[in-house]
């Protein structure tokens, strides 16, 4: 049995009347080794207070639902041990993301996000690239048929939430979109490809990121988004120079040339 | 005037929940599903992510079987956005394996599973991270899911067809007049605030709590919480579902999740859903077991820990326990039990949610009179991503 305690500090917001937000503080025994913090909200929730409102599904970081802030920065508490994050004096003190609406305490409302991945037609399976076996550590020879798998992106908001340009203007795709947007590119689907260079290269898509690379900093998926984002903007521009130039060759032909 | 529409309250947003308010939205019913926590936050969430097509439990369980992979088809057809379809392997490691091989192919011939018995070369080339002890291995149509996408289409599509979600609202009492269950006493999580709403069914699709929400109407079921561990590692080491070719038992399951893979799973009764400590043991054989099918596991990392438990029919301290139940899932009408207007379904898996749906909700049409079909099997879902939109 754990001998230490940890305590939590946890933002509690609206959804009851009259309540401002505030953070409750709640003491309990932890393992920091083996203790997710998954693991203590869940406790807090089934021990301490049951009117505790967070997300969570999958507890291996597959579905994305869980995603919060933990001492300012983006995680997913149920990949998360204590032991990760914990100096094992202070409160940890958690919130809910930033830049989503709060439904209540640690959950906020994703539909936004979803609702632009919809809009680009963001598949939710990919074929599987050999790269990222490669990167396992496991080759293979041969072409064995395409297998299928996951996109790593878990839309799970955590870039969102770290982005400051999302926290200064809603209207922005912000960092999970522009990537998935250069994720339809790489695929090569070229009507999904299409449809996202449109959708990019708006006054609020690709030219409003300002580099500061924090989406990646706290992916906890490996998507990169800010790499994908500058990788986007060679696209846009690669597409629309071809369009000029295609402009410029229609424009240069001499008069009484068209059929 | 028309007559108003029967209206049925679903308890629980897992599987079961979502498919049966699908199932009864599409029927033409008035249906609103609560849920004490998040949508998929109990068993359905935490489990494996295993499209069944049946052959785990070809041999032993021929009823789960034929379920699996009858529901393994649907859900190819109504949700194919939502599932990895790269099928699975059984593979032979030792003798023993192998002489199960036979008992294996038959059962899933008997079953209606297809299987395809692969060359060591094949294997090899299919699955290169696979143990180099692979003596055998057969095809089956396995396939991986997320639960919580799969509970979001069926409740997504059950909005679209005019039912109402409400999540963190925790069932404290059912509205009881003369013997018959009319509704229930929600308490907002958020809020503090009780609402009764009525209805003219209440559908108990809480999992391994169905006993705690039928005490509530003074009925008994027989449900047996039965726990089992699972370890995330990080790393794609397989592309398929990698199954030990012997009869079920712990760690023969090994499955990839986007760039991880899922090693499971263990099998224990448990007396309190809500507080299932993790024997560090079952983690340690998770590992080891799993390290047998695929060795290059040893070089990843563990990502989560994680259980969940099985609403399996049966009872606590049973004669027959665990593994020796069943999978396949039962529906009570309590009027058996003097309760009319209550309706309880436990058992089953992800993969047979909709067939449960399906069963369930007949149930429920028989005893309002509604005459609609069941047409789950070719609807189409939503897109997940449509169902936190107000």
């Amino acid at each position: 049995m754990p001998d230490r305690t940890i305590d939590l500090r946890i933002w509690r917001s609206i959804g009851r009347p009259g309540l401002r937000p505030h953070f409750d503080r709640f003491t309990m025994p932890v393992d920091p080794e083996r203790d997710t913090l998954l693991d203590l909200i869940e406790r807090t929730w089934a021990a301490l207070d049951r009117t505790l409102v967070f997300r969570h599904a999958c507890h291996h970081a597959s579905c994305g639902t869980c995603a919060i802030r933990v001492d300012g920065r983006e995680r997913l508490p149920c990949v998360t041990t204590v032991a990760d994050v914990w100096n094992g004096r202070s409160p940890l003190t958690l919130e809910p993301l930033r830049n989503f609406p709060v439904v209540a305490d640690l959950a906020v409302d994703p539909s936004g996000l979803l609702a632009r991945m919809s809009a680009l037609h963001m598949p939710y399976v990919r074929t599987v690239e050999p790269a990222v076996r490669a990167s396992s550590g496991v080759t293979r020879d041969g072409d064995v048929g395409a297998a299928e798998r996951f996109e790593d992106c878990i839309e799970c908001g955590a870039c969102v939430s770290a982005c400051p340009v999302a926290g200064g203007d809603p209207d922005y795709l912000g960092p999970a979109v522009l990537a998935a947007a250069e994720r339809l590119i790489e695929a090569g689907d070229i009507n999904r490809a299409a449809r996202a260079l449109d959708m990019a290269d708006t006054d609020h898509g690709v030219w409003e990121c300002r580099s500061i690379w924090a989406c990646s900093a706290v992916c906890p998926s490996g998507v990169d988004p800010a790499a994908r984002i500058m990788a986007l903007r060679r696209a846009v521009l690669t597409q629309s120079t071809q369009t000029a130039s295609t402009e410029r060759s229609s424009e240069d032909a001499p008069a009484g040339a068209t059929p | 005037m028309t007559a108003p529409r029967p209206s049925v309250l679903v308890i629980g947003a897992g599987s079961t929940g979502a498919a049966t308010a699908h199932d009864l939205a599409l029927r033409g019913c008035a249906v609103v599903v609560v849920e004490r926590g998040e949508i998929a936050s109990g068993t359905t969430g935490r489990n494996h992510g295993l499209l069944h097509s049946g052959a785990r439990y070809a041999v032993k369980d021929a009823e789960s079987a034929v379920e699996c992979v009858v529901e393994r088809d649907i859900l190819a057809r109504i949700a194919p956005d939502l599932l990895e379809l790269n099928g699975g392997l059984f593979v032979a490691l030792n003798e023993d394996d192998l002489a199960y091989r036979e008992r294996f192919l038959d059962a899933c011939a008997r079953c209606g599973i297809p299987t395809r018995e692969l060359t060591l070369a094949q294997v090899r080339d299919l699955e290169p991270a696979l143990s180099s002890s692979c003596l055998a291995a057969v095809e089956v149509p396995d396939g991986v899911f997320d639960s919580l996408h799969l509970c979001l289409a069926f409740l997504a599509t059950a909005e679209s067809n005019d039912a109402t979600v409400l999540p963190y609202r925790e069932v404290e009492a059912l509205v009881i007049r003369a013997s018959s269950v009319e509704g229930a006493i929600v308490r907002d999580r958020r809020t503090g605030e009780r609402v009764t709403l009525e209805a003219d069914i209440v559908v108990n699709a809480t999992g391994p709590w169905a006993d705690r929400i039928a005490a509530l109407a003074g009925v008994d079921v027989p449900v047996a919480p039965t726990a089992g561990v699972m370890v995330a590692v990080n790393g794609r080491y397989v592309d398929r579902v990698i199954n030990r070719m012997a009869p079920p038992a712990d760690g023969d399951i090994v499955l990839p999740q986007r760039r991880t893979v899922v090693i499971g799973t263990s099998s224990w009764s448990v007396a309190d859903p809500d507080a299932i400590a993790i024997p560090a043991e079952h983690v340690a054989l998770m590992l080891e077991r799993g390290r047998a099918l695929v060795p290059r596991l040893q070089e990843g990392q563990t990502r989560a820990v994680f259980a969940a438990a099985r609403p399996l029919v049966g009872r606590v301290g049973g004669a027959e326990a665990g593994r020796e139940l069943s999978r396949t899932f039962q529906c009570f009408d309590h009027a058996a039990d003097g309760v009319d207007g209550f309706v309880t379904i436990i058992g089953g898996k992800t993969t047979t949610a909709r067939a449960m749906a399906e069963k369930v909700s007949d149930v429920v049409c028989a005893k309002l009179g509604v005459t609609a079909a069941c047409t789950t099997r070719m609807v189409p879902l939503r897109s997940y991503r449509t169902a936190y939109d107000a």
